[in-house]
């Protein structure tokens, strides 16, 4: 496959899974906001930001600590490249790029969000159009990725796409997980506390694993189980194993002589598979999510230049 | 226009006492047959599909290469077959004759030495590409792809308006807007048997392999788009994915001891066949514009050498370019020894002084094109412009008469449109599609492009033209 479309078909996808997880995170501060007090609501509403580093680039121009405007910049900003706009737009501009080497309904899907994305204005997303919205980004990211595990060969341009997709999607729950668990520290003696409760729920449900947590723990939420749900239960799909058992599987597919990249891919799976959540806490979760952010933005690194060209 | 000649253009589906032609009686029936409701229904779902699948061409000069939608109608054009047989041997008559006329100015120029064409006419021509001289094409084809443009005047007759040898487009919409029929309208196809053009991406793969340098086994094919901000881009995409060979920038592109190779995931491979979509002057920017992105450097060394071949070949300029098309019933008469099937439109060289006057005094009857102009751009239409358009053009064609020629204005046929109010004539042309590999061949049909002002002669989708599916009928 040609280096240039390997490195679109890649951004494509890792466009629109950013896209989702912007969705995730906005939808779970949406919810959020109605509890608290002024100063975890404020906790809450900087949440966002801090995931998506985007803090600096906010209070830049002024902007006022409200949900609207914090979703207007993350939601609808062409000026803020991490906006759900922007990902939208970003993931159709690099499908077109590449519409041959993609299934034509895979193209269609990107298209069809991103003609509609551009009808959105901000007064639909007043109210309860916000949720509304946030649900619609993550049905047109699950048809995406639905259409183009259901349509595309099982080729380079398949393994490409998957790579680019759990990479972003590891990378999102890792820094979710950090930030959320900064914010939940002060609260983890209250566990039982109601809002404590609604926190916690809010996390699971922001990576779809609240029913999960509920089906295989089923017990209180404790946060040991949800970091061992979310960053080592390999059967749980949005987590770092999960995702990480997806990478290594394309890696191998990949044809071409690299070694860099494989090595990286296959020595981080295996740590994810042999840790312990024991150990993670004593050594400290920050300190290990800061670790494993660093290892996952080399690794995107090492993939561009084997593979997609460093132009 | 006036009304005079509204009476006197031929129309595609009524002859001349209002009766319905045999050919178009089934489309005829079901105008009549289908309220408009349901018609505009599956107009706006037309729209939508296009527009989904994103068959949009970008314009020149609007805004950063916005996207539009060419207008599609969706009432066919057609063809009996005995007529199509005839225009594809002419076709095919013609495009022989100019391949034969390119490989001969490259080679022995006998054309020349005969006196048959001015040697001026073609080694000052810009088209004219001397770096070509001497340089053996597989096949001696030099148009693998042409597009041929074809008008039918009030006598019924059908002329060519031009040739595009270099790289004709609007071939896509020729399948799309197929695949957009039996799709809309199925029921249509069942009252009629429509020769089916699908099968042209596979044609053109089998010309394009036939182009590869001799002995090359199993040729590896590649199309080169400017990319995708070129406002043809949705066709180079789309002709590569059917006929399953990788779409390369120039950047996807070296030249390693003159051979040309793609950088891929999995290091480079060689590339036998280059279908160009990119003008001569930015192919490879040390042999020719040094200021071109869109290249590759060293392609043209590879080229001459033998070691990649290019459809179509450098050099075809010098052929389609307006000042030459007087010539081309000369070249089917000097190479082929045959009378050429398809007739030319008159032509004024305004080089020349004698005919120059001739236009100048006649200029608002007449159509008046740059030679080297495409696209629709740069033209007068002389009975359809104000005096001081007309004016205007005086000056420029004053200033560069060489630049210029000029032709009667042509009653393009009509055929039925849907326009706002229901149904109207709407003048067409027609651009079928010859394809020179080992030998000569075409898909039925071709583009028919249909100008949806009323009273326009200007076809063009840069000019607000729209296209219609072209049925060639058992």
């Amino acid at each position: 496959m040609l280096s240039r479309v390997a490195d679109r078909i890649y951004w494509m996808s890792r466009q629109m899974e950013r896209a989702e997880n912007m969705a995730r995170i906005l939808g779970v501060a949406s919810n959020m906001v109605l509890f608290g007090t002024k100063e975890t609501r404020d906790q809450n509403l900087l949440a966002p930001l801090t995931i998506t580093d985007s803090a600096e680039r906010y209070f830049e121009k002024r902007r006022p600590v409200t949900f609207p405007a914090l979703v207007e910049f993350l939601a609808l900003d062409p000026d803020n490249p991490s906006s759900i706009y922007s990902c939208l737009k970003w993931a159709r501009e690099n499908a077109h790029a590449v519409r041959w080497q993609i299934t034509s309904e895979m193209w269609e899907t990107l298209n069809t969000t991103w003609l509609d994305m551009r009808r959105i204005r901000r007064a639909d997303l007043a109210g309860g159009g916000a949720t509304k919205f946030f649900d619609w980004v993550k049905d047109r990211s699950h048809l995406f990725r639905g259409v183009t595990y259901g349509t595309i060969l099982r080729g380079e341009a398949f393994n490409f796409s998957r790579l680019g997709t759990f990479l972003e999607r590891a990378d999102n729950t890792a820094r979710i997980l950090d930030v959320k668990y900064h914010v939940l520290l002060p609260t983890v003696k209250d566990v039982g506390g109601a809002l404590d409760y609604y926190q916690w729920t809010a996390l699971l449900r922001s990576v779809s694993a609240y029913e999960t947590y509920r089906g295989l723990y089923r017990d209180q939420i404790f946060p040991i189980k949800v970091a061992q749900l979310l960053i080592l239960e390999r059967r749980m799909p949005r987590s770092l194993a999960g995702c990480f058992d997806q990478i290594t599987q394309a890696m191998e597919r990949i044809e071409g002589h690299d070694r860099a990249a494989k090595r990286l891919a296959s020595e981080l799976h295996a740590r994810l598979t042999n840790a312990d959540i024991d150990e993670i806490f004593q050594a400290g979760l920050h300190e290990y999510l800061t670790d494993c952010l660093a290892d996952m933005f080399e690794l995107g690194q090492r993939i561009q230049r084997a593979y997609l060209g460093t132009a | 226009m006036g009304p005079v000649m509204e009476r006197r253009q031929y129309d595609e589906m009524r002859a001349a006492d209002g009766s319905v032609r045999p050919h178009f009686g089934p489309i005829a029936d079901w105008l009549k047959e289908t309220p408009a409701k349901r018609v505009a229904e599956k107009r706006r779902e037309a729209d939508l599909l296009f527009h989904r699948v994103g068959i949009t061409f970008a314009v020149y000069g609007d805004e950063e290469g916005a996207e539009r939608l060419i207008p599609f109608d969706t009432i066919p054009r057609i063809l009996p077959r005995a007529e199509w047989d005839e225009l594809a041997r002419g076709l095919k008559q013609r495009v022989d004759a100019l391949n034969r006329f390119l490989h001969d100015i490259y080679h022995g120029q006998e054309i020349l030495k005969a006196g048959v064409i001015p040697p001026e006419q073609v080694l000052k021509n810009a088209g004219f590409q001397k770096e070509m001289a001497g340089v053996e094409l597989p096949n001696r084809v030099y148009s693998n792809i042409a597009g041929i443009d074809l008008v039918r005047h009030s006598d019924g007759k059908y002329y060519v308006l031009e040739d595009n040898l270099r790289t004709p487009s609007g071939v896509s919409y020729m399948i799309e807007n197929r695949k957009m029929m039996m799709r809309l309208f199925p029921e249509l196809f069942a009252r009629q048997t429509v020769l089916p053009v699908e099968h042209y991406p596979s044609l053109l793969l089998e010309t394009l392999r036939a182009a590869a340098p001799p002995r090359t086994r199993d040729p590896v094919v590649a199309v080169l788009t400017p990319g995708q901000y070129n406002s043809a881009y949705f066709e180079h995409a789309f002709l590569a994915q059917q006929m399953g060979v990788e779409l390369v920038e120039g950047t996807d592109l070296f030249v390693r001891d003159n051979a040309v190779y793609m950088r891929t995931t999995s290091g480079r491979q060689r590339v036998d066949v280059i279908y160009r979509r990119l003008d001569d002057a930015f192919l490879d920017p040390l042999a020719f514009r040094k200021d071109s992105m869109l290249g590759v450097p060293g392609l043209f060394a590879a080229y001459r050498a033998g070691n990649v071949s290019l459809a179509n070949a450098v050099g075809t300029g010098v052929a389609d370019d307006k000042s030459t098309y007087p010539y081309v019933p000369e070249m089917i008469k000097f190479y082929l020894k045959e009378e050429p099937i398809l007739q030319n439109v008159p032509t004024w060289m305004c080089r020349n002084p004698k005919d120059l006057a001739h236009v100048l005094e006649h200029l608002p009857e007449l159509v008046v094109k740059e030679v080297q102009g495409s696209g629709g751009y740069g033209m007068l239409v002389g009975p359809s412009s104000s005096p001081k358009e007309i004016a205007g053009f005086r000056k420029r064609l004053k200033a560069d008469p060489a630049n210029y020629i000029a032709q009667p204005t042509l009653s393009l046929s009509t055929c039925p449109t849907f326009v706002k109010r229901g149904v109207a004539p709407r003048h067409v042309d027609l651009r079928p599609y010859v394809l020179s590999g080992r030998e000569v061949k075409l898909v039925p049909g071709g583009l028919t492009r249909v100008a949806l002002k009323e009273g326009s002669l200007v076809v063009n989708s840069s000019q607000g033209g729209g296209t219609k599916d072209t049925w060639v009928v058992e």
